[in-house]
């Protein structure tokens, strides 16, 4: 690129990294599913397996954060705030996180998961991961947001996908109650470490969900700004 | 005086020569600035654009060039000053040239974004400075000249900044983006064809022997606009849409509508910059013909001999052809997110300023004026990030380019001087 052009003046646009970024996390997070399924079947190997791809995905996010971080310096000219973005790439991040804790964790112990409330569990699992879904859908109205120069319809649009993310949190966490009921009434019988792990593991899926609204009000307080 | 009746043929073939040289440096160094937002848009293949400079960069110095030349030639130093001087006046122009040609290719070379107009404007200034003395560069006329740098980037961000607006209320933000964009663009067309064609028609075709009346220029423009903006109609109607594209970015379809506005005002951009720049090369060129013709006498008003604006677009569009293919490669692939809608809003507001600012003789830089266009829709949030470092070291550019072209004018001068006197 020769400096003589202005076509330096154009930085790199953060806002496609961004995309990618989310959707790497939500890629992530989608592998929970298959990998709970072979934990319910007992199949250690296959959740190994599945464990390993959400760990490597998780770090080509946090490269790709990492990425984003450095192309962003604080010579640029950005229609929104550039601490919002900063904020936004790490609220997405942490969804990631979460998930690569949850299958660490789960296969570190090798727990079993009460045969009991199985089909509840998956159920619970698929309503968290239906809103780090919403959030990358969100995040990826960011160049449409862009091309409006984030005004009118489709700020509209984004807000109420950022309400209908509320929503399903509040839908997982009503689901979260009704397993912890389940829990404390088969509690007795099981190993009393492995229920204090049950109850943690119930709390980080539920975490997925709450991270997911966090991405959504991060968006939504990028928007208010502008 | 002996020497130009003695050498006034050898002269004019030198000053040619060098007024060559300057021009293929404009064509060289600029090309870039003037079509590298179509190329990065996608909107034009690097030969399309290349062709299109040609072709439009031509057209544009030899149908609406003459104006800006005699602001070069004679507004920034003051003729009279130059009675009885002529040879000095002379040799003076050549060495201005030559050294904003060189200033140029040394640019290039290092990578410095600078501005072809400041280039010559400093050559002038300096070699009028050491020729004859402080009283004879028109200070109030080059504050004009420094004026403009700061008002003409000012004139089409806010161009852009409200074209973006429009775009982005009419066709963005509306139910039915494509249908709209559809509806609308071809008016987007009729603009730009109007502005550039009401320019040529009022300011160039004068040379060519064409006299027409006030309204004779507004209704031929409005005509040739309709053509166009009809013309387009059809071809927009008939491009192959893809609603799949729509999938992952609503707006795809509605930016290949605008990409075909981009080629138009890539034209726009290529006509504005040869009918400015041109006489950056030209004008100095045309002060040494008159002086010799006239057998040394200084005349400040004269008219430019037939052959001078075709020598300029010719050296233009050579640098092009031998420059612009490298330079747009860079270009090409160290490519921004800049899409057409974005792309068409700078290139529009840049075209008109800078014709527009053609007609009234100042010399401004291209280059400035898409700094301040792309600057405009950025405000309209519409570019998602505008590097402001690069903003900066192009300002610095512009600053130092003066005194360069003034300092290297100045001595060239000096050894024309020795040589030749």
């Amino acid at each position: 690129m020769p400096a003589n052009s202005i076509l330096g003046l154009f930085a790199k646009s953060p806002i496609r990294p961004l995309q990618q970024h989310m959707d790497k996390v939500h890629e992530c997070c989608q592998n929970l599913l298959p990998f709970f399924d072979a934990v319910l079947a007992d199949d250690w190997e296959k959740a190994g397996q599945l464990r390993n791809v959400i760990s490597g995905l998780e770090k080509e996010a946090d490269s790709l954060k990492r990425e984003i971080r450095l192309t962003l310096p604080s010579g640029l000219f950005m229609p929104v705030e550039r601490t919002d973005l900063l904020e936004l790439v790490k609220e997405q991040d942490r969804i990631a996180n979460k998930a690569k804790d949850i299958a660490g964790r789960v296969l570190g112990r090798q727990l079993k998961i009460p045969a009991l409330f199985a089909t509840e569990f998956r159920a619970y699992l698929a309503r968290c991961l239906d809103a780090t879904a919403l959030a990358a859908k969100a995040i990826n109205e960011l160049d449409e947001l862009l091309e409006t120069g984030f005004r009118g319809r489709e700020v509209e649009l984004v807000n109420r996908m950022i309400s209908e993310l509320d929503e399903i949190e509040h839908d997982t966490d009503e689901l979260q109650i009704r397993l912890r009921r389940q829990l404390l009434a088969i509690e007795k019988d099981l190993n009393p470490v492995d229920v204090m792990f049950l109850y943690s593991i119930l709390e980080w899926v539920g975490d997925l969900a709450d991270r997911a609204e966090g991405v959504g009000s991060r968006l939504e307080l990028l928007l208010a700004r502008s | 005086m002996d020497i130009i009746t003695h050498y006034g043929t050898a002269l004019v073939l030198l000053a040619g020569l060098v007024g060559f040289f300057m021009a293929w440096g404009i064509g060289a160094n600029d090309v870039a600035n003037a079509m590298g937002t179509s190329v990065g848009t996608r909107s034009l293949t690097i030969k399309q654009a290349v062709l299109i400079a040609m072709v439009f960069e031509f057209a544009g110095s030899y149908l609406a060039g003459g104006e800006v030349t005699s602001t070069i030639r004679t507004g920034i130093i003051d003729a009279n000053a130059f009675v009885g001087h002529a040879d000095l006046l002379v040799i003076g122009m050549i060495a201005s040239l030559l050294a904003a040609g060189i200033w140029l290719i040394v640019a290039s070379h290092y990578g410095w974004p600078v501005s072809t107009t400041h280039s010559i404007v400093g050559a002038i200034i300096g070699f009028a400075m050491v020729a004859l003395g402080n009283d004879a560069v028109q200070w109030n006329k080059t504050l004009g000249i420094v004026g403009s740098w700061i008002v003409t980037p000012a004139i089409s961000g806010l161009i852009a900044y409200f074209i973006f607006l429009s775009v982005q209320r009419l066709i963005f933000d509306t139910e039915d983006p494509l249908k709209n964009a559809k509806r609308f663009v071809p008016f987007y067309m009729f603009l730009t064809a109007f502005v550039i064609s009401l320019v040529t028609l009022k300011k160039g075709l004068s040379h060519v022997g064409l006299q027409l009346s006030n309204m004779e220029d507004w209704g031929y423009s409005t005509l040739a606009s309709l053509v166009v903006m009809v013309a387009g109609y059809i071809y927009i109607g008939r491009k192959q849409y893809n609603p799949s594209d729509d999938k992952d970015m609503h707006f795809s379809n509605v930016e290949k509508v605008f990409a075909v506005l981009m080629v138009l005002t890539a034209c726009a951009m290529a006509f504005a910059h040869g009918s400015n720049d041109v006489a950056n090369a030209i004008g100095p060129l045309s002060a040494v013909v008159s002086v010799v013709e006239a057998g040394g006498a200084v005349a400040a008003k004269s008219s430019i001999a037939w052959w001078i604006l075709p020598l300029g677009g010719f050296g233009i569009v050579l640098g092009l052809a031998v420059m612009g293919k490298k330079v747009m490669e860079t270009v090409g692939t160290g490519i921004t997110h800049l899409t057409p809608s974005r792309g068409f809003a700078a290139q529009f507001a840049t075209a008109s300023t800078v014709v527009l600012a053609s007609g009234t003789g100042l010399p401004i830089s291209t280059t400035q004026t898409l700094v301040g266009a792309v600057m405009g829709v950025g405000l309209a949030r519409g570019i998602a990030a505008l590097n402001m470092g690069v903003i900066r070291n192009i300002v610095v550019s512009w600053v130092i380019t003066l005194p360069a072209g003034a300092f290297l004018s100045i001595l060239i001068f000096w050894i024309l001087e020795a040589l030749v006197l």
